[in-house]
Parts: structure tokens; C-alpha cells; sequence
């Protein structure tokens, strides 16, 4: 495929992901309207864009939307510094990864947001705790996939760094982690995911911080369409995380 | 230049010890072209990589220069069987790895690079990623890569073995025409007759299980050589010679083949 045509499949793929968007929400204005969904659970999507403006000037949303963008972007610094670190650890040390990977896959499935009163108990009730909640909660994919993409690297790549006489940590810098890398990100994918669930779940619980306890806030004021319109707001910042990660990832490995 | 004395390696595996390189001694000149050939499963890629240095626990010693080395050793460059390319290099930046771990400077490295991505003809192509590239061309790349830490002994495991007979014979010209530049002592592993032929001074058979060394073939063909020489009447005639020596232990390894899968079959 030529890149001209390859730039126009991308375009209309994103044009298609938009409009299909722009249907359902139609659809779900014309249910409501019909009566088929209750207005007083799901507001009318005209409702919910009439809130937006409103939110933005009556509730300081978009303070909130930058405060909530830092406590992700510290917990997936700390995901990405931390998490790499310890899959690299238990992908050198065999005894080490013998004796933890199981219960790293059993952290993965474990419900880390009940542990929130812990958490406050720690570390107050404070950004810090909602980022290390986030942290907590994304670690384990990300170790995970840098000890299968570090073990998944191909023997004879191991072998040119050897036959070049690399030492250990030249061999794990230059061949090893970039070799790893399209697993390491799909681990950091997911575990953005699971951090940016438990941060905003969290600023919900223990009512503190950016757009979570904002949505607290309205939903106990039964303002569904501020409600509505503030999700749109944390929808908005993991678009922002994906889109980052994956030019990060871009710039770090062009070509597959 | 490089010495092979009496090397042998056992693999103990869990259907029995393995005796994969036997007693294997032979010393190759400073800017000799020398093959192995065997059947797939003789023990040449094991050799490969005990005189490479990454495989280790064996008897026997490799010398260069005289001296006994253990590991890997400057002098010896390797190019592998296996597609080695690094797929987020891209080229230039594959054939500039060696001399970005020796600590040379950037724009020096990468005109040094330059200067071997051109002598495997791949101008043009600096710039691309492997993926783009065809098998043949990866391969030129891997080749440039170990050519530009300018070892003195060049190894070689069936560089050209997943490729066609056609870009084969080709890149055997492009391989004889380097070598002519630089002079360097080969070893090439192969299991193809024509290409041990069209390349080498000198042709060593190995047998199957043990991996011995057979016969040793020397080939008079004049020099510069290229894949017309293929051609010829010699050619022919030491091409027949060699699989007269070859295919008894060619067969030896089909069967061994054949009683694997009927022993799997049978133990279920
Ligand atoms: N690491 C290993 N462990 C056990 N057996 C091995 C190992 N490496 C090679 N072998 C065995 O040794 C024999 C020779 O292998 P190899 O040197 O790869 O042969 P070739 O390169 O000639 O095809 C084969 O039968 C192979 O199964
Ligand atoms: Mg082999």
C-alpha cells in the first residue's frame, strides 16, 4: 500500500470511529425520546452537551480535568520507571521471577480499589494516595509483559550482542528492552487502563481531587447531565493518555 | 590464522547423550576461503558457535594467531543462520551498532557504516527498517553489520539458506568479491553444494552423527571466481565428488529423521 492510500484508509477509519459515535449517541436521543429509556437514569446526549459549557463555568471542570491529568501522568511515570524495573529484575533473577510471577498474575485479577482505606490510612486523604491507588493498580500488566517481551526476545539477536562482545548492561539497553519493547507497551497500555479506572474511582470514594469527585459531587445533587457531561471529561482524559502513549511508542519503535 | 584442535561437544538430552561435534581438528591461513559442509543436523552450527566463543564446556581448543582463546574473542566476526537483524534499526543504524558499542562518534560511525552498506550494494536502502526489506537484503544487512567491527576471521553459519538458488549464486558473487577486497579468513557453514564450491579454497565434509570431518577437497578453480563459474566442467566434477562423500551421510541423517517421528508415533 502506497502511503498516500495508506493516510486516506486512516482518515476514513477515523472519520468512520467518529460518525459511528455521533449514530449511537443519535440513537440514544431518539430511545429517550420515544420513551424507551428512562430520562430520569440516562439524560438526553442534547442535555449532556448543553452541560458541558456549564460545568466548564460553574464547576471549575477543567482545574479539575488538569488535576486528575497529573495524578495519571505521575502514576504512569511511576508505571513506566518502577514496573519495567521489577519485570526486569524477575526476567534476570529466575529463582525471583519462579517465585513471584504467579502472584503478580493474581494481583492483576485482585479488586486493588477495595484497599483504598489502606491507602488513606498511609498515605492521608490526598493526591498522593489516589496516585499510588492508580499505581498500585496498573503494576502488575506492566511487569508481566516486560518478563514476557525480555524472555520472548529472539536467542539469535542474544547471540549477535554476544558475538559483539556487549556486556550485560549494554546487552539489556541495546538488544533486550528494545527488543521488548511492543510487549512492554502493550503491558503499559493495560496498565494505564487499570490506573486511570482506580485514580478516578478514587477521587469518587474518598471524595477528593479532579473529575471523580466532581462526578460525586453532581450525581449526589442528581444533576445527571453535569454528571454526564463531567464522564465525557474523564473519557476525554484517557483519550489523551492513549494518543500519547501510542506516538511515544511510535517514536521509540517506527516499524514493527 | 585460526586453529581447531580436536574439538568435541556432547549435548545430553532426554533421548540420550548426543554426540554432536567429534574430534574435529583444521587450521585455516590468513585470507583462506574455507566451507563446511553436512547434513542438516551433523553439528555445524554447534561448531559455528564453539569457535565463536558462545558456546562453551567442550574439549578440545580454537587458537587464533596461536594464542588459545575462550569466549568471544575481537578478532572473530560471526554471521548467523537465523535472521539477526535488529527490526528498529533501521540499515545504517544496524550496520553502525558495532562501532556505536566500540564509542565511536556519531558522524564518524555512520560514515563508516555508509562505506559497508555500499559494499553489500545496498545504497539507497539506508534509511529502511528491516521489515522492508526482503530475506536476501536482511541478510546483506546482518552481513555489513559483522563486516563493519572489521574482524579478521569472518564465520559464517548458511547466511544464504533460507534464500533462492538465484539470489544465492548472486550474493555468492557479492561474498567473493568482498572477500577479494578485504582478504579476510572465511569459514563458511553450509549445506549447499554449489555454494561451497563457487566460494571456497578449500572444502571440509563432515559426517552425520558423529560430527567428524569426513574428507578434506581442495578447489582449483581460478580466481576471481564468479557464479559463471558454476558452469564448467571442474565445477561439475567437484560438485559430484563432494555429494559422492555426502550422501551416505545425507541419508544417514533422513533416516534418523524418518525413525524419530516413528519412535514419537510409537511412544504414545
Ligand atoms: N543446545 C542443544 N541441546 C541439545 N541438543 C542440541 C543443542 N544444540 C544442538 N543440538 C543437537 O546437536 C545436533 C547438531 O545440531 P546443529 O549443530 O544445530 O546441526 P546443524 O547446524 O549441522 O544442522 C542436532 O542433532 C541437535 O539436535
Ligand atoms: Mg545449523
Amino acid at each position: 500500500m502506497t502511503r498516500a492510500r495508506f493516510a486516506n484508509s486512516a482518515m476514513a477509519a477515523r472519520a468512520f470511529g467518529i460518525g459511528s459515535v455521533v449514530v449511537a449517541l443519535g440513537v440514544v436521543e431518539l430511545l429517550i425520546r420515544a420513551g424507551l429509556i428512562n430520562r430520569f437514569i440516562v439524560p438526553l446526549p442534547s442535555e449532556i452537551a448543553a452541560a458541558v459549557p456549564r460545568i466548564i463555568a460553574e464547576e471549575n471542570v477543567l482545574h479539575r480535568f488538569w488535576q486528575t491529568t497529573q495524578e495519571i501522568l505521575w502514576a504512569s511515570l511511576m508505571l513506566a520507571g518502577i514496573g519495567i524495573a521489577l519485570g526486569a529484575l524477575l526476567y534476570r533473577f529466575r529463582v525471583l521471577r519462579l517465585a513471584c510471577e504467579t502472584w503478580v498474575a493474581a494481583m492483576a485479577a485482585a479488586p486493588i480499589v477495595l484497599m483504598y482505606p489502606l491507602f488513606l490510612v498511609i498515605f492521608g486523604r490526598s493526591a498522593t494516595t489516589i496516585v499510588m491507588m492508580g499505581f498500585a493498580a496498573g503494576l502488575a500488566p506492566v511487569i508481566l509483559k516486560t518478563v514476557e517481551g525480555l524472555s520472548g526476545t529472539r536467542k539469535v539477536l542474544i547471540d549477535v550482542a554476544r558475538s559483539f562482545r556487549l556486556n550485560r548492561s549494554q546487552q539489556f539497553w541495546k538488544v533486550l528492552l528494545p527488543a521488548a519493547l511492543p510487549s512492554v507497551f502493550v503491558g503499559l497500555k493495560l496498565g494505564l487502563i487499570f490506573a486511570m479506572i482506580n485514580i478516578v474511582g478514587v477521587e469518587f470514594l474518598i471524595n477528593f481531587g479532579g473529575l471523580g469527585q466532581l462526578i460525586n459531587e453532581l450525581a449526589e445533587r442528581y444533576d445527571l447531565p453535569g454528571t454526564y457531561g463531567a464522564i465525557c471529561f474523564v473519557v476525554a482524559v484517557s483519550i489523551v493518555f492513549f494518543d500519547l502513549t501510542e506516538r511515544i511508542e511510535r517514536w521509540l519503535r517506527p516499524i514493527q | 590464522m585460526l586453529e581447531v584442535n580436536r574439538i568435541s561437544k556432547r549435548f545430553t538430552t532426554s533421548d540420550g547423550v548426543i554426540p554432536a561435534v567429534d574430534d574435529i581438528s583444521f587450521a585455516i591461513a590468513a585470507g583462506e576461503f574455507v566451507s563446511i559442509i553436512g547434513p542438516s543436523g551433523c553439528g555445524k552450527s554447534t561448531l559455528f558457535n564453539i569457535i565463536g566463543g558462545l558456546v562453551g564446556d567442550y574439549e578440545g581448543q580454537v587458537k587464533v594467531s596461536g594464542d588459545i582463546i575462550h569466549g568471544t574473542h575481537p578478532a572473530i566476526g560471526m554471521v548467523f543462520q537465523e535472521e539477526s537483524t535488529f527490526p528498529w534499526r533501521t540499515v545504517l543504524d544496524n550496520v553502525a551498532f558495532p562501532l556505536e558499542i566500540s564509542g565511536l562518534a556519531t558522524s564518524e560511525r555512520l560514515e563508516r557504516a555508509q562505506h559497508f552498506v555500499s559494499m553489500v550494494g545496498l545504497e539507497g536502502f539506508e534509511r529502511r527498517y528491516p521489515a522492508e526489506l526482503s530475506g536476501g537484503m536482511r541478510q546483506r544487512v546482518a552481513l555489513a553489520r559483522t563486516l563493519a567491527s572489521e574482524p579478521r576471521i569472518l564465520l559464517m553459519d548458511e547466511p544464504f539458506a533460507a534464500l533462492d538458488e538465484q539470489t544465492r549464486l548472486l550474493l555468492g558473487d557479492r561474498v567473493l568479491q568482498i572477500q577479494q577486497q578485504l582478504r579476510q579468513t572465511t569459514l563458511l557453514i553450509t549445506h549447499n553444494l554449489t555454494e561451497a564450491v563457487q566460494l571456497s579454497d578449500r572444502v571440509l565434509v563432515m559426517t552425520y552423527r558423529p560430527g567428524k570431518l569426513k574428507r578434506e577437497i581442495d578447489i582449483d578453480l581460478p580466481h576471481p571466481r564468479d557464479s559463471e563459474v558454476v558452469s564448467s566442467d571442474a565445477f561439475g566434477r567437484y560438485v559430484a565428488e563432494i555429494w559422492h562423500d555426502l550422501r551416505e551421510e545425507a541419508s544417514r541423517g533422513i533416516r534418523d529423521d524418518e525413525n524419530r517421528v516413528l519412535r514419537a508415533r510409537s511412544d504414545r
